[in-house]
């Protein structure tokens, strides 16, 4: 579980470097060899362009089944939101609907989403933070027609990074909600 | 039965604690970075031994020079300096310890009572007077001896400053090791309690999964705290001694920040409930009913009681960001208590009641300061980039918070006048979330 958790996280920041060209490492140490070892490494995540990388402007031309649902890539089940913000970004809706769509029609899916903060400030006040990410999310799916017992949540404030490291790209990576299919 | 099946694996770990207490000992070493510009001197003299069988292994007047260096106020000379070791008072020549300029002279002995019992017999000198301050005997066991060392040296302390000492007095804190690959790598969370001078650590909760603020009970027998090990937040009482735990709030959404009230009935809480919103509760633990005190569609967590009980304040973001407010803790009108700068979170009451530790937003770094009640000014106290989780010691002289070291979580005290600062680093991993523990029980 955690694994898998930690796999997804290396995957995004594996794809982000894909998208963005050349490669600046600008982690700590220990982020850095861990990243080098499962063959990534950092890069400039500079706008809010994460989360929409070339595979979705392929899935959205195809059959649309990566997009959401359990099949969607890392990419696609993680939302990323602006410091001390919980607002979900328009950029998303293609990726939420995919997800509604799916839990609309299969009644019995169920998700849980795993709200997160960066490092900045106080502990239980990210907490907070995390849970108010993972609400919005939760409120968006369900105006698009998800029903509330398919979708839990739950809050990890900034206990569980998914980048180790103090700078801009790294809390950006943080600042994130993470759809997990499954009880 | 639940309740018993959640007991069980925390005995476990705790006896897997002890066990494995040689190689992972989490052992945090102090580093005084600033002191006052005169720190006083003082000589601790060897203590003597009197009794017929072993001495005890420690080294009392070891343990009393180092709490008084660590307070940043003294000097202690170094064993190989002093001309003379006397143990009574007969054998004190002060004119001797004033050419080595030695303001204070403590002595002492070590006096077998019975098996395994001792009296810590020491005397305190104002060198320059020629006077003795103080005379003192503590009791003492084999078991209980670097405890009942501490004892004497805040006794020593309160006698030459007037202030009640804290070296007897303990820390918990959090501690996390991750495992040396991102996806092989286990990462380990461990709420562990130790002396404040770090030795004595034990890990009182290990888990694969996150915990979050420990707070002590108002008597230093219990912690509350925050564990996500069924995947989800939920807060603990666990009492330190015996180790048995009870799992006091697991309500729907997020279970978080406990703090106890000064009569040790009630958890001040932030629960979300339902609505993913969270608000500031307090709970009767024996009777398990929440009460609610704030209801803004805002974050508003971070609970911390006034000394006298009457008083919540809390960190809310009810106008933007996160600034601390204050309500009645049986509830009432809910009153904003901080205006100056844009980032104002988890408060802890000063136990004077005189002031907030916060944690403040100086110019995009996070520090911590204290803001005084009355006068409504704040006075930033460290200059970190990410300093977070203020607690007072029990005597308001000291805060002892979270700081980074690098890239890696250590702890830090500062004094509340700002000028003695203190770095502590664990051997292994990051060390967060400190918690100083009220005075304990003589």
């Amino acid at each position: 579980m955690t694994s898998l958790r930690t796999l997804a996280a290396v995957l995004v920041v594996a794809l982000v470097t894909a998208c963005a060209g050349p490669s600046k490492s600008t982690m700590d140490d220990s982020a850095a060899a861990a990243a080098a070892g499962s063959g990534a490494a950092s890069s400039g995540v500079n706008d809010g362009s994460m989360g929409q990388g070339g595979s979705l402007d392929g899935s959205m031309s195809g059959s649309g089944g990566a997009l959401g649902g359990p099949g969607a890539s890392q990419e696609n089940r993680v939302i990323y939101f602006d410091f001390d913000r919980f607002d979900v970004k328009p950029e998303y809706n293609a990726i939420l609907q995919a997800h509604s769509r799916y839990l609309v029609a299969n009644p019995t899916a169920h998700i849980r989403l795993e709200g997160h903060a960066d490092e900045r400030g106080s502990r239980e006040y990210n907490i907070g933070l995390g849970e108010k990410r993972a609400q919005a999310v939760r409120n968006v799916l369900l105006l698009q027609g998800a029903t509330s017992s398919q979708i839990s949540t739950v809050s990890f404030g900034e206990e569980r990074p998914a980048v180790i490291g103090s700078d801009e790209e790294a809390w950006s990576l943080n600042r994130r909600v993470e759809i997990v299919y499954g009880p | 039965m639940m309740r018993q099946l959640a007991v069980l694996p925390v005995m476990l770990l705790a006896v897997l604690g002890t066990l494995t207490a040689g190689p992972v000992r989490a052992e945090l070493q102090i580093q005084i970075t600033e002191g006052v510009d005169k720190a006083i001197p003082v000589a601790v003299v060897p203590f003597g031994w009197q009794g017929s069988g072993t001495p005890p292994p420690l080294d009392a007047a070891a343990i009393i020079a180092a709490d008084l260096a660590r307070s940043g106020r003294y000097a202690p000379m170094d064993r190989q300096d002093m001309l003379q070791r006397p143990t009574s008072s007969a054998e004190v020549d002060f004119g001797s310890w004033r050419i080595q300029n030695t303001d204070v002279l403590v002595i002492g002995r070590v006096v077998e009572t019975g098996a395994g019992q001792y009296d810590l017999q020491f005397q305190v000198f104002d060198v320059l007077r020629g006077q003795q301050l103080l005379g003192y005997r503590q009791p003492a066991t084999t078991a209980d001896f670097r405890r009942s060392s501490h004892r004497a040296a805040d006794i020593i302390y309160e006698k030459l400053t007037g202030i009640r000492g804290i070296f007897s007095t303990r820390i918990a804190y959090i501690t996390v090791v991750r495992g040396s690959g991102r996806i092989a790598g286990k990462t380990s969370f461990r709420l562990v309690v130790a002396d404040a001078d770090g030795e004595n650590p034990k890990v009182m909760v290990e888990s694969p999964e996150p915990l979050m603020s420990p707070t002590w009970s108002p008597d230093g027998r219990k912690l509350a705290y925050v564990s996500f090990e069924a995947h989800r937040s939920e807060i603990y009482v666990q009492d330190l001694r015996s180790g048995t735990r009870q799992r006091v709030s697991a309500r729907p959404g997020v279970n978080g920040a406990p703090a106890w009230s000064p009569d040790g009935r009630r958890l001040a809480l932030a629960l979300s409930r339902q609505d993913g919103n969270l608000d500031v509760y307090t709970l009767d633990i024996s009777a398990q009913m929440p009460t609610r005190l704030t209801t803004s569609p805002a974050i508003d967590t971070e609970p911390a009681w006034s000394p006298d009980g009457q008083l919540i304040y809390f960190t809310s973001d009810a106008t933007g960001g996160p600034q601390i407010y204050r309500v009645p803790s049986d509830g009432g009108k809910i009153q904003r208590v901080t205006f100056e700068g844009s980032y104002n979170a988890r408060p802890r009451v000063s136990p004077d009641g005189k002031q907030l530790a916060v944690v403040h937003n100086d110019r995009g770094n996070y520090r911590i300061a204290l803001f005084d009640l009355a006068r409504s000014t704040i006075q930033v106290l460290t200059d970190g980039r990410l300093d977070e989780s203020p607690s007072f010691a029990p005597n308001g002289e000291v805060l002892i918070y979270a700081t980074r070291e690098g890239s890696r979580g250590v702890l830090a005290t500062v004094s509340a006048d700002g000028r003695i600062k203190q770095r502590i680093s664990a051997v292994e991993g990051d060390v967060r979330e400190p918690a100083w523990s009220p005075f304990s029980p003589n």
